[in-house]
């Protein structure tokens, strides 16, 4: 049983000593239950699909709706429009249209299917220790006594900034995140809620978001002018009202395009002004760094001009998920909202061994943790190491 | 090497988990993962304040290292973009590569630092980059809390 070898633990090792350990009767009962995923027992309101690679809010009917408006708009286009554009005018059109179409695409479905940032609720230990922590700053209240709201203040930048406490995820939210009420989770740098998208938007998907509504700001225009030139060119051939009967899908291409070129440009704007100023959409709303609150209020986040700010937001470095959504349950691991009585027969103070998070490819994994999380229960036997494997 | 493996399977074995102490998240510049690198009082007679400011300073370098917005973000950034972020299939962002760096600093330091003394280094990534986490042990055979004694004994399981 001696690992006197230098490599780093591999999964075979922690296998030896899991056999040697255990007690016959285990064994068995492990191997009957089917280690659980992350995602399984996640317990805001989302849902996943893909086996936790996808990730999304619980209602995505409207999300639908944005996608086939989308490909219906951009097909007919395509099928209608572009033949006699690129035969009329110049074969460009189609290509600029396609690759537009693809970025769009590919935005909405990153901005839909990823993480926005949710923050993982605290352990059980890390609850009591703040819980610890607030009833030593604000003294033991009776019975019946409702406690007062949780706060902590910290300077940032020079601005004070309070950190509320989320009584669901049991945290102190770190600045700029919120609690989102529709998903049931803490967002980092929480923007808004975007049913059209149908996810948070926040921390990890906000520059998906944003390249999302400008990119379709471009294509809604893009197809309008163009399907408007296409009639245009045909009505002067034919006429108008035949120009119509030939290609009727054109008039449904504007009409979508005019209704929602409005909107859609309009959030572009506004959030292109988020942007360089450094603001999300909650704090704008709220007036958090607006100078009506106060003479000294300013926003501690800014870089101060709004080229960095713009380049801090889509080009900055994309944090990984901090929910490892695809990583095996180890049974007796204390899970924070949805805990069970943790009553297994393996024995407490397991090695666990943690693999990436997130995506779950290989290319991503880790090297086993050392983390160990124990029972409250001390137990005399010896620890069994478990192993785990993200497949 | 070999002498650290085994105090840290000793460790494992013959001690008992006595406290958790949590080290929060340092804000004051703003929303950049950092930890205080004010020492616990729980751990005075555990392990010297230097090793463990230098722990936390190093790990505060590290997450300033992946979060930092400069001319490599933006390269990445941009190729992202162009690729439709499809290029992240291939390789791995920036943060991934520190994160992995941190995970194999937090075992090193694990292995010949704390474990010897009769702790444990959660890495934050575990904990939703809010907490480090320290497991404090205590060790079984001795009734003194003394570090040094979990490295002497011979637990003999």
């Amino acid at each position: 049983m001696h690992l006197g070898v230098e490599e780093p633990i591999r999964e075979c090792q922690y296998n030896q000593i899991c056999t040697h350990n255990s007690s016959p009767m285990d064994t068995p009962h492990i191997k009957k239950k089917k280690n659980k995923r992350k995602w399984q027992v996640f317990p805001g309101r989302n849902r996943f699909y893909c086996n936790g690679r996808i990730m999304m809010a619980k209602q995505t009917g409207v999300f639908y709706l944005t996608m086939v408006l989308i490909l219906v708009t951009s097909g007919l286009f395509f099928a209608f429009d572009c033949p006699f554009l690129a035969s009329n005018l110049t074969p460009a059109i189609p290509a600029i249209g396609g690759v537009l179409f693809v970025f769009v695409m590919g935005m909405l479905l990153r901005a839909s299917f990823s993480d926005p940032g949710v923050l993982p609720r605290a352990t059980p230990e890390e609850a009591a220790d703040i819980e610890r922590q607030i009833d030593a700053n604000n003294g033991p209240s009776g019975p019946g006594y409702r406690p007062p709201p949780r706060t902590r203040e910290v300077l940032i930048n020079g601005q004070t900034v309070k950190l509320k406490y989320c009584f669901t995820c049991k945290i102190f939210r770190p600045p700029r995140a919120s609690h989102c009420s529709l998903c049931d989770n803490c967002v980092d740098r929480f923007d808004h809620h975007c049913p059209w998208v149908g996810n948070c938007v926040g921390r990890r998907n906000y520059r998906f978001f944003y390249l999302f509504i400008l990119s379709l700001s471009f294509l809604t225009i893009f197809i309008f002018a163009f399907v408007i030139t296409h009639v245009i060119l045909r009505s002067n051939r034919t006429g108008f009202l035949s120009a119509l009967k030939d290609s009727p899908a054109s008039v449904l291409e504007v009409v979508v395009c005019f209704f929602s070129v409005w909107s859609i440009v309009g959030l572009s704007g506004f959030h292109t002004y988020l942007i360089s100023s450094n603001q999300t959409t909650n704090e704008d709303i709220k007036g958090s760094w607006s100078s009506k609150r106060g003479k000294g209020n300013y926003n501690p986040y800014s870089y101060g001009n709004f080229i960095t700010n713009c380049c801090a937001a889509l080009c900055g470095p994309l944090p990984p998920s901090l929910i490892d959504r695809r990583g095996f349950i180890q049974p007796d691991t204390p899970q924070p909202a949805t805990q069970t009585n943790g009553t297994s027969a393996c024995p407490p103070n397991q090695v666990q061994s943690h693999m990436g998070p997130g995506r779950g490819g290989s290319s991503l994994r880790r090297e086993p943790q050392t983390s160990l999380s124990p029972d409250t229960s001390s137990s005399s036997s010896g620890e069994i190491p478990r192993c785990s494997q993200a497949s | 090497m070999a002498t650290e493996f085994h105090n840290l399977q000793e460790l494992r074995h013959s001690a008992s988990l006595a406290n958790k102490v949590f080290i929060q998240r340092d804000y004051t510049d703003g929303t950049v993962c950092k930890f205080q690198t004010k020492f616990p009082s729980e751990l005075d007679s555990r392990i010297e304040r230097t090793l463990f400011e230098d722990t936390v300073k190093t790990l505060n370098t590290y997450y300033a290292e992946a979060e930092k917005i400069g001319g490599q973000s933006y390269i990445e950034g941009c190729l992202a973009c162009l690729t439709v972020y499809l290029i992240f299939l291939c390789i791995e962002t920036r943060y991934e590569k520190v994160l992995k760096k941190i995970s194999r600093y937090i075992q090193e330091q694990n292995e010949k630092v704390y474990a010897p003394r009769g702790l444990l280094i959660t890495d934050p990534i575990e904990r939703g980059m809010r907490v480090i986490e320290i497991s404090v042990y205590e060790d079984r055979g001795s009734s003194g809390s003394s570090s040094g004694s979990s490295t002497t004994s011979s637990s003999g399981r």
